[in-house]
């Protein structure tokens, strides 16, 4: 058992299955020699040469068209889209390509690639280098999305999506990279589709993701010393998507809050909430609230980037509100 | 190739004629066999693309069609170079990037006409035609993307050590938009063994592509910006393309890199099903027609002693395979509405719950 930061739990994540599989290969820009701008692939060049740990120039096009290509005729890799934001300038490659592949083929092209990405905000950074963007994946037939919050799931759910046959989109916290937590010795292998209860309740669900879901257990202890009792769910997989756990508990809480860091419209929350309203409607106490960042592009100073993205405060507030509804 | 400036009703754009002497490449130094290999794939590509012109106009085929009417000679005379095991990635307009690897004509017929034993059981349609067990790795219908993937079949078969090349077709258009330069550069650094085909058919949809673009060459003109040498051919003549491709795939089958290969050609129709192509001028599409690759061929093999007769005879089984493939196309069944939900993902489904 080790203490590791969610940083270095990308690279043992990736380390690990690159020795257990010769066909796993990673590619982007500045993740060899310098060890990712993020630091999350520190190490990786040194252990598995420059043919397997690719540095690219700045063309996220050519980068996710070499994974797709090199995915279809035999190999496993794992692309780097430095920021999340980036995904923007080669979105075509993801959604139209990537994504589509093996159903207008009818089955005859596999693509079993991971595409790791650093999203999400906190850190100052401006709006162009902050969003969170699982939504837009989400919204695409044929990707799945899972974004870790722990140093554990990181290593487990990486090794997860590097066997899974299908693409894989990977969304890194940003502003976790420097959190920290343990991580036993040995492999590891995670689940896609699986949620994880963090924090159980009985009075209301509050679901998070990535960042949130820390911020969303600070709550729930600021709530607990209110005798509100809240479960946190960290949703983990936003596709597939872990309905079962997700809906027994709504059922059980009667209360369903969502904490979202995406701009307000169409962020996953809303997904979730339709489908809570339709499958547990007669269970639920009060309206779904979700919470989440206005819909406005994230400012850069941080007073002004602390006022808008979901907070602990707004967290205690709004279940609190919809507690004594 | 001489540019006239020609007034039309579309407006005015420098016409670019086909070459005059059709003769000059009658020594080239290809094996009689091979020659008439080529020819079969001609007759195959222009009568299949007569066959899915008339659907069309039957309305049997729905939604959108590219034909390669006049293009023939460039899928063929790569198709007649390219090695079994190597890859292809081809472009919306694609029936004859994928005919020319082998792959049978009923499928992707069938798939024109949505047919359960279509190519891909009715869920591509025309421009997303593939057969991944002739190496045929997708059809794209973005311009620009699949030069990039192209570069990673590339590279996982340099990895592997397989030899394998991939080529990887595309318009004239396409070297004006990002990807096209991104897939450019990244093939050249890391010296993947693919090369890249374009086919200058003069107009990247309705315009002309030497009005909008900065260069007289669109890919020759790019080619040393990625330090790869210039290379212009006659897209028409399909011995040339033979020759040309031949030493292309070697050079990257031997770990000399990537090839840029601008062919210039002509196509008979308009850009799509939906476009009568009146953009361009009377006289250009005249010569061009002319210049025909089926045509000038035939008149190379008479001159290098192949009977005429012989020609009719491969003329003839290519009219019956296209007339039995319509008909094992036509037999199909709808496909099961049940195989929409299948192979979003690899487990063969469609779920995205529990």
């Amino acid at each position: 058992m080790a203490q590791l930061s969610y940083r270095e739990a990308v690279s043992r994540g990736i380390a690990q299955e690159m020795a257990r599989d010769g066909r796993v290969m990673l590619i982007g820009e500045d993740i060899g020699g310098a060890g990712g701008v993020f630091k999350t692939t520190g190490g990786l060049s040194e252990q598995f040469g420059r043919t397997r740990v690719v540095d690219t120039p700045i063309s996220e096009q050519a980068i996710l068209g070499a994974a797709m290509g090199a995915a279809m005729t035999g190999l496993r890799p794992i692309a780097e889209i430095m920021f999340a934001d980036f995904f923007a300038v080669c979105w075509d490659i993801v959604v139209n390509e990537i994504a589509k592949m093996r159903y207008m083929t009818n089955g005859q092209v596999t693509m079993p690639l991971v595409i790791k990405s650093g999203n999400g905000g906190s850190l100052r950074m401006g709006a162009q280098h902050s969003q969170s963007v699982e939504n837009w994946a989400m919204a695409v037939p044929g990707l799945k999305v899972v974004t870790p919050s722990t140093p554990l799931d990181v290593v487990g759910l990486m090794a997860a999506a590097v066997r899974c046959d299908d693409p894989v989109l990977f969304f890194e916290h940003k502003g976790l990279y420097a959190s920290k937590g343990e991580v036993p010795d040995g492999e590891i292998v995670d689940e896609l589709g699986k949620a994880a209860i963090r924090r159980p309740g009985k009075d209301a669900t509050v679901l998070a993701l990535g960042l949130m879901v820390g911020r969303a257990l600070d709550a729930a202890e600021e709530l607990a010393r209110e005798g509100i009792d809240v479960e946190v769910i960290d949703v983990r997989s936003l596709v597939p998507l872990d309905t079962q756990t997700l809906l027994t508990s709504i059922s059980r809480t009667g209360r369903l809050f969502t904490v979202e860091e995406n701009p307000r419209l169409l962020g996953w929350g809303a997904e979730i909430a339709s489908i809570a309203a339709d499958e547990c409607f007669w269970d639920l106490d009060m309206p779904i609230r979700r919470i989440t960042t206005p819909h406005i592009p994230l400012p850069s100073a941080d007073s002004l980037e602390d006022a808008v993205l979901p907070s602990v405060d707004r967290i205690v507030q709004d279940v609190r509100k919809g507690v004594y509804l | 190739m001489t540019a006239i400036r020609t007034e039309h009703e579309y407006g005015a754009h420098p016409s670019v004629l086909p070459p005059a002497a059709s003769t000059a490449q009658d020594d080239l130094d290809i094996a009689p066999a091979v020659r008439l290999d080529l020819y079969r794939r001609l007759e195959e590509l222009r009568q299949f693309e007569k066959r899915a012109y008339d659907l069309f106009m039957q309305q049997l085929v729905k939604g959108t069609s590219h034909l390669s009417l006049g293009m023939e000679a460039i899928s063929a005379g790569f198709g007649g170079a390219m090695r079994k095991d190597d890859y292809t990635f081809a472009t919306y307009r694609g029936h004859a990037h994928t005919l020319s690897r082998g792959v049978p004509m009923a499928p992707v017929l069938a798939e024109l006409l949505g047919r359960a034993n279509g190519l891909m059981g009715g869920k591509g349609g025309s421009m997303h035609l593939t057969s991944v067990e002739h190496g045929v790795l997708g059809s794209y219908a973005i311009i620009g993307a699949h030069l990039c993937v192209a570069n990673g079949a590339a590279w996982s078969a340099q990895v592997r050590g397989s030899g394998q090349v991939t080529v990887c077709f595309f318009g004239d258009g396409t070297t004006n938009i990002g990807a096209f330069h991104e897939a450019l550069n990244y093939a050249a650094v890391f010296s993947l063994p693919v090369v890249f085909v374009c086919e200058n058919n003069l107009y990247m949809e309705y315009t002309s592509i030497a009005e909008i673009t900065a260069v007289p060459s669109p890919a020759a003109d790019r080619a040393a910006a990625y330090g790869l040498p210039a290379i212009k051919i006659d897209g028409n003549d399909v011995d040339v393309v033979y020759r040309t491709a031949a030493d292309a795939l070697e050079l990257a089958r031997s770990g000399g890199g990537p090839s840029l290969i601008e062919a210039v050609t002509y196509r008979h129709g308009g850009h799509s099903r939906a476009d009568p192509g009146k953009y361009r001028p009377a006289g250009e599409v005249e010569a061009w027609l002319a210049y025909d690759p089926l045509t000038i061929y035939r008149a190379r093999l008479a001159r290098l002693g192949v009977a005429e007769s012989e020609l009719d005879v491969i003329r003839g089984d290519v009219a019956q395979a296209v007339d039995e493939a319509t008909e094992e196309a036509k037999n199909g069944r709808l496909p099961d509405v049940e195989s929409a939900f299948t192979d979003v993902w690899a487990d063969g489904g469609s779920q995205w719950r529990n």
